[in-house]
């Protein structure tokens, strides 16, 4: 698939903005501070309905403003389709599709699809397990959209545990020795162990999958540089059953788990095992990469594990909309000259890639295509292309 | 802030379910707006309302007499009782026309984050009603939500060892709403399909 038209009202620097874009390499270049990044990050916000460098939508509304708008043509598998997300921070987020009646932003995931490398994924590799764990749920959803509802409702159910483990835990301290009435609790850790099971049957699924992909992309982008690992470890230990288990399975685990861990829970007043507390180890040359790998290694692996998930969702395209929208922002001038060339390989044949860059040298010349130039608060095609 | 009686006005809208701060201020300025008439008209039917309704001594429903319309109703079948968070729930069920056995409302779901654990609801009061062995069948309506969900298996579990039948409604009902929001066909289908809750 590939975006046809981009349009922006009073989103980050723009008050408006207008930009026709074809298939094929499409790069933004112009000095720093002028919006490149800002125009990546209105097509990442459109396929996935957050953005890449925030988590609160406040920050995406042009400052002195009320809402932003985004809206996008797209074309795939041989239709069009118009998507448009009005943002409104602080208050319900409003859709449409083809200029029909309002439907709830979630309708939309899954029409465009876009992975995004930017420079803040250096944290997948040096951040915390959270910012790993976001990366496998974020992809499960642009795989399978539906399972957005599959992480809601994990997310829910530790909302109402832990706020129940917290309420039990400070009865405990008030009144020393009391026993609370723990029976609403077992009711939890049963929803909490289904709902778990299924996050985790997924992510195991999926870490499978990307396995293979990673360490080819990373072979590809640093050749000699040893293997790249991926191992999923779960918070309860030795006991999680092997990937492709059943979810029963995983729920019977966690179930089990959970008992265990009760007293520490009861004591702390927190949720200590589920898919929450999992971890993605990645490893370099069999060392783990984070404090160990490098600069450079870092942010090849991170970049590795973003060319793999682009590799995935184009070979699980179910609906043959096409290829998903790859987007590079700011990739290239952290790289030497050799892995720009093989990255510059890597990507040519995508059906759309968007590119931004500082300096229009850093773009390699194999990525020949469109070029813009970012300046002002306009976006005007380059007069000098290549 | 505004002044005295306004901002009480704002204050006492605000604490409203469903109504946040600014539709607060909204409906306030509408109310000093509107015609005396339409104003002492509202306020006679939230005075009404509350000398006149009052709740079910039995089902927890609301009623203008000691019972309710349905728990006075000698037709309707004692042996069965769908369990149902809100009177907005009965209503609903009502509609479909499909049940012909009495209610009891819990008053809302279990809810550690708004605070609501089985001792706020009518629990209590469920198990005296069936202490006695009569009901044979006992169908779980509680939202297809999570808290929903949890408020069904914590009652399953509670009359476990009485040994009577308990259902709850077939899934095909939006999941994660109201019951409320069910339309009466996949309503009434969701009751005519109920399962044995397996807990
Ligand atoms: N909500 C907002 N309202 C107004 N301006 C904003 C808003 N958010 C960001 N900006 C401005 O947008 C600019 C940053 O744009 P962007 O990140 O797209 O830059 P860039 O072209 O990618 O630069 P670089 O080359 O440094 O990456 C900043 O000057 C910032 O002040
Ligand atoms: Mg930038
Ligand atoms: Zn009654």
């Amino acid at each position: 698939m590939h975006l046809t038209h981009l349009s922006l009202a009073d989103f980050r620097s723009y008050p408006r903005a207008e930009v026709s874009l074809g298939p094929g390499v499409v790069a933004f270049t112009g000095p720093n501070g002028q919006g490149k990044t800002n125009l990546v990050e209105a097509v990442g916000y459109l396929a996935a309905l957050g953005s890449h460098r925030v988590s609160g939508d406040a920050p995406l509304v042009r400052s002195g403003a009320e809402r932003a708008y985004v809206r996008g043509a797209v074309q795939g598998g041989g239709r069009s389709t118009l998507l448009e997300v009005e943002i409104n921070p602080g208050r319900a987020n409003r859709a449409r599709i083809n200029r029909g009646a309002p439907v709830r932003p979630r309708e939309l995931l899954g029409s465009l699809r876009t992975v995004l490398f930017a420079p803040e994924d250096l944290t997948l590799v040096k951040g915390d397990p959270g910012d790993r764990r976001r990366f496998l749920d974020e992809l499960l959803v642009a795989r399978a959209p539906r399972l957005a509802g599959v992480r809601q409702d994990y997310e829910r159910v530790l909302k109402q545990r832990n706020a129940l483990l917290r309420t039990v835990a400070m009865a405990r301290r008030a009144a020393r020795g009391a026993k609370p009435d723990l029976s609403t609790l077992d009711v939890w850790d049963a929803h909490l162990a289904r709902a778990g099971a299924e996050l985790t049957a997924r992510r195991l699924e999926l870490v499978a999958a990307l396995r293979p992909l990673v360490d080819a992309a990373y072979a590809r982008i640093a050749p000699g540089g040893g293997e790249a690992s991926l191992e999923y470890r779960g918070s309860v230990g030795a006991a999680l059953p092997a990937e492709g288990s059943e979810p029963a399975e995983l729920e019977a685990v966690l179930a089990a788990a959970l008992a265990e861990s009760r007293p520490q829970e009861v004591e702390r007043g927190v949720t200590l095992v589920g898919p929450h507390r999992d971890e993605l180890l990645l490893g370099l040359g069999g060392l783990p990469a984070k404090g160990y790998a490098s600069h450079g290694e870092s942010w090849s692996l991170a970049l590795a594990l973003r060319l793999a998930s682009y590799d995935l969702l184009r070979a699980d395209d179910g609906q043959g909309l096409g290829d998903p929208v790859l987007i590079l922002d700011d990739v290239f001038a952290e790289l030497d000259a050799r892995r720009r060339d093989r990255l510059a390989e890597l990507v040519a044949d995508g059906e759309q890639v968007l590119v931004t860059a500082a300096v229009p040298e850093d773009v390699p010349a194999a990525l020949s295509g469109a070029r813009f130039e970012v300046a002002d608060g306009a976006v005007r095609p380059s007069a000098v292309g290549s | 802030m505004y002044e005295g009686v306004v901002q009480d006005l704002i204050d006492e809208l605000g604490r409203l379910p469903g109504v946040g701060p600014k539709s607060a201020q909204r409906i306030a300025f509408h109310v000093l707006q509107a015609d005396p008439a339409d104003v002492r008209r509202l306020a006679a039917a939230l005075t009404e309302v509350k000398e006149k309704v009052r709740f079910c001594a039995v089902c927890g429903n609301v009623a203008q007499e000691e019972h309710c319309r349905i728990c006075a109703d000698p037709r309707r079948d004692a042996a069965v009782i769908c369990v149902v968070e809100e009177p907005k729930d009965v209503v609903a069920i009502e509609r479909t026309r499909e049940f012909r056995g009495r209610y009891h409302v819990l008053g809302g779901a279990i809810s550690p984050i708004e605070g609501v654990g089985p001792e706020d609801l009518r629990i209590r009061e469920l198990l005296a009603r069936l202490a006695d062995g009569a009901v044979t069948e006992l169908i779980l309506a509680t939202d297809p939500n999570l808290e929903g969900e949890a408020t069904a298996t914590y009652l399953a579990r509670m009359v476990k060892a009485m040994g009577l039948k308990v259902t709850r409604l077939a899934s095909g009902l939006p999941v994660g709403g109201d019951l409320e929001y069910a339309d009466e066909v996949t309503l009434g289908r969701a009751f005519e399909g109920r399962r044995l809750l397996d807990v």
